[in-house]
């Protein structure tokens, strides 16, 4: 059909931060996806704990002090992120690379701590439903805690390429932090879950 | 509409200055389609849009359309298969022990039914339909994140041909689609079949999880400027809604199966109640999935209705606000409710009340929406044409699943004829009524956008009258038949019960409704090969799809509209407004703000990519192993990282640049 210009783009900008880009939107949706399915889990424990009455079902208390560690770990993370995501909207090279080399190294720290967690529980997933239940949760977080590290350090390799001085890649970066936001926010109910609700009982 | 409702191209704000601060290589400028005559922004698009030629080339294309078209023509062989099993199952209850088939291959075929239906056509036809149409609707050129949505196409069929050749080597799920233990557990499910089913859903699960994300992202940030959230059309708004209820059901099931296959495949006790776990969680946590899964299906069926009503009533749909709220209050009540198919499971009474008045009230939203609907056809002046009988096919057939399923809903009848052919024939009344029968419709409504002709009349109002007859004479006595208590699930019963008679009539309906879809498929085919020319606008409808060629080019749209109505082309009669300043060498299109839909930023749209199949197959064939050893994981993860980091590395384009 018939047209007439009415309004003239030519001056918008490329790229943008935050909220104001798709893949912004397209990582909270796969927050909010992926968090259900930490919410079911947790949802499908609390159910089984309350049905039994002898919750824990006579298996000794989980050693927290790995968890606990990471826990500490995962908390001081947020720091150095969040200055990082200060210099990615900057647009801010030398910062940048810094920062996610950083954020690769407090990555892997907890994840190399995460291996010493299963141990820790005092239980293997195939003596009773409660063992199960934890190695589930804890697997399923430590899915998302590799593919997250995995995530960071390729992204780091591409920031010290010539790729990397695209707006694009630092709206990445960002993306990279808020993602690691929710590694760690989702940790804190899925700790206390593993290692302090068995201590109630 | 008046023209006050119009809001001017004035109120929207002026471009912000572009930044360029910062370590970022300055934006190489091209042509930009500002002033360019037709046929060069027309070939400079053409050039810039294309899917590559080639057999490579085609498996790379990132083309929503493209995609769509595949999902569709896979979805609908998926149809047909599972409308075969149907057949046979049918032929086999058409009289009291009959021996075509016995009891194994019958329970196979009535899971494939189940599970083709849903996870095979059901679900993933409504999102195709929203991936060829939301992003025309919204004035955009490509779904956000095309690459994500050509890996869920090859994510879908590689679940598809997993779960299909399984069935052909007589391994395919037979523990019913929903699959309850203990029956597929480990004591009581030997072999692989009910590991097929949990992985097969798994296939399925993040391929609408994947569309779903990208649909609600298309919807929010790429919409024409101007169409604020009040100008989004009721399909649209069907889709959004029903994203956000797979984003929030589809874990569910993931859950459940990923529960499952552990307590089979690495010993864990989730469902066990011998070492302390649970075997109606499973129940609980599929039908939390399971349940909204209908309004998946369901949604978007109305957000059909919503489009075909207003393009034959000639008048804009009364009640837009009404029916979006419906949506949305439908989408949020579809989670209260999946406690009603365990009613026959001994829950506490007081719970099970709840469930009742949730299960009652979804039918008040869904009733707002059928009078908004019969209100646009009685103050329009309603043209009939094929898909707008499909729509009156609807009411009546909808109509009365929704009477059973408030019936249903009262727990003591719920006791009384759990598991019987009442229940059968209410949730076909429901699914077939409520969603395939506006599917047809809109089959003929946007068959002519898809490939620029039309669908022959008069075989379609043969196809109507056929699909409708065969389909009652199916299924409305099988509310009879169940209320005698013939359970669902048998592969035979005996003559001395004397439902022989009335099971040869269900079956004789049901070859009628097959023959009703054989009728269709020939007059797809004969429609898209000899069809008459289409034009543009067939029906003289208001949205934007109808603004572009049909079928569609490349880029979708040569200049993006610029919106001031919900009905857009019947607000600008004489020359749609659009917007000009995108560059014509790069995939750019608008990315827009969430409510108001402003102009926000020139974004570059991925370039077509092999990566997203090679993902799909390193992924498909993680799932196939893992049914066999949890090794599989480990094995399969460096595949996977190999082909994600293919697949997002920048190659050099410019649209992997900027």
């Amino acid at each position: 059909m018939n047209q007439r210009p009415a309004l003239d783009l030519s001056a918008l900008p490329t790229f943008g931060h935050g909220p104001r880009s798709p893949t912004w939107w397209g990582t909270l949706g796969f927050m909010a996806l992926e968090g259900t399915g930490f919410a079911l889990a947790a949802g499908a424990y609390l159910y089984l704990a309350t049905l039994w009455p002898n919750w824990r079902l006579s298996a000794p208390q989980p050693n927290h002090w790995p968890g606990t560690i990471v826990t500490l770990l995962l908390i001081v993370s947020l720091v150095p992120n969040h200055i990082l995501n200060g210099y990615a909207k900057q647009c801010a090279m030398r910062p940048v690379r810094i920062g996610m080399v950083v954020m690769s190294l407090l990555g892997l720290a907890p994840l190399i701590v995460r291996w010493f967690e299963f141990p820790a529980l005092n239980i293997y997933w195939d003596t009773n439903a409660y063992g199960s239940m934890l190695w589930v949760l804890l697997g399923l977080h430590t899915t998302h805690l590799i593919t997250d590290v995995g995530d960071t350090i390729v992204l780091m390799v591409l920031m010290f390429t010539h790729h990397g001085y695209s707006g694009r890649r630092f709206g990445d970066v960002g993306d990279n932090v808020f993602y690691w936001d929710f590694v760690v926010l989702t940790w804190i109910p899925i700790y206390l879950l593993i290692y302090w609700l068995p201590r109630l009982g | 509409m008046s023209s006050a409702d119009l809001t001017s191209e004035r109120d929207l704000p002026p471009e912000r200055e572009a930044s360029a601060k910062g370590d970022v290589a300055p934006e190489r400028d091209g042509p930009r389609d500002t002033g360019m005559d037709d046929a060069s922004l027309h070939r400079w698009l053409t050039r810039t849009w294309r899917t590559p030629p080639g057999i490579i080339g085609a498996l790379s294309s990132v083309d929503h359309k493209v995609i769509a078209r595949r999902y569709l023509i896979t979805a609908f062989l998926f149809l047909c298969l599972g409308g075969l099993n149907a057949v046979v199952m049918r032929i086999q209850l058409s009289g009291p022990r009959r021996g075509l088939i016995g009891p194994d291959l019958y329970n196979q075929l009535f899971t494939m039914h189940g599970v083709t239906m849903m996870f095979l056509f059901a679900v993933p036809i409504v999102q195709a339909t929203g991936i060829y149409l939301v992003p025309l609707m919204v004035g955009t050129r490509n779904i956000a994140f095309p690459r994500l949505n050509a890996f869920s196409y090859w994510v879908y069929v590689s679940g598809g041909l997993f779960a299909w050749v399984s069935f052909a080597l007589s391994m395919a799920p037979d523990v019913g689609w929903f699959a309850y233990v203990p029956l597929s557990g480990p004591e009581y499910g030997p072999g692989k079949r009910a590991d097929v089913w949990a992985q097969m859903i798994t296939y399925t699960e993040v391929s609408s999880l994947a569309v779903a994300v990208a649909t609600i992202v298309t919807i929010f940030k790429q919409r024409a400027p101007g169409m604020s959230l009040d100008k989004i059309p009721l399909y649209v708004w069907s889709l959004l809604v029903t994203s956000f209820v797979v984003v929030f059901a589809m874990p569910a099931v993931m859950i459940t199966s990923t529960f499952l296959i552990l307590d089979r495949l690495v010993g864990t006790h989730i469902f066990n109640p011998a070492e302390g776990g649970d075997a109606l969680l499973f129940q609980h946590l599929f039908w939390f999935f399971g349940h909204p899964e209908v309004y998946i299906i369901f949604l978007p069926a109305t957000g059909m209705v919503s489009a075909i009503i207003p393009a034959f009533a000639r008048r804009p749909v009364f009640g837009h606000l009404g029916l979006v709220l419906s949506l949305i209050a439908v989408g949020f009540l579809s989670f209260g409710l999946w406690v009603h198919h365990m009613f026959a499971t001994g829950l506490p009474k007081l719970g099970a009340s709840f469930f009742t008045a949730s299960s009652m009230m979804i039918a008040i939203p869904n009733g707002v929406q059928i009078f908004c609907w019969l209100a646009t056809l009685w103050d329009g002046r309603p043209v009939i044409r094929t898909p707008l009988l499909f729509v009156f096919g609807f009411f009546f057939i909808f109509v009365i699943g929704g009477l059973t399923g408030v019936m249903l809903a009262s727990v003591p009848l719920d006791l009384q004829v759990h598991d019987t052919y009442f229940v059968v024939a209410h949730f076909h009344y429901v699914l077939i009524g409520g969603a395939v029968f506006p599917l047809l419709g809109a089959a003929y409504f946007w068959f002519p956008k898809i490939t620029g002709r039309m669908m022959s009349e008069r075989l379609g109002r043969w196809h109507f009258w056929l699909a409708l007859i065969g389909f009652n004479a199916a299924f409305f006595p099988m509310h009879i038949v169940g209320l005698w208590g013939m359970p669902r699930r048998v592969y035979t019963y005996p003559a001395e019960l004397g439902w022989g008679n009335i099971n040869l009539f269900i079956t004789a309906g049901a070859v009628l409704f097959f023959l009703s879809f054989v009728l269709f498929a020939f007059n797809l085919i004969h429609g898209a090969l000899k069809g008459a020319p289409a034009g543009d606008n067939p029906w003289d409808a208001g949205t934007l799809e109808w603004a572009t060629s049909s079928p569609p080019p490349s880029y979708n749209f040569a200049r993006i509209p610029v919106v001031t109505n919900v009905e857009p082309l019947w607000a600008e009669p004489q020359a749609l407004p659009v917007a000009t300043g995108l560059r014509a060498d790069v995939r750019e299109l608008l990315i827009s703000t969430v409510a108001e839909a402003h102009p926000d930023i020139r974004e570059k749209s991925a370039t077509p990519s092999i990566w997203p199949l090679l993902a799909a197959i390193a992924v498909g064939g993680t799932f196939l192993y893992s049914i066999f050893t949890p090794w599989a994981i480990v094995w399969g993860a460096a595949p996977i990282a190999v082909t994600l980091i293919g697949w997002f590395w920048p190659k050099g384009d410019p649209e992997d640049e900027e």
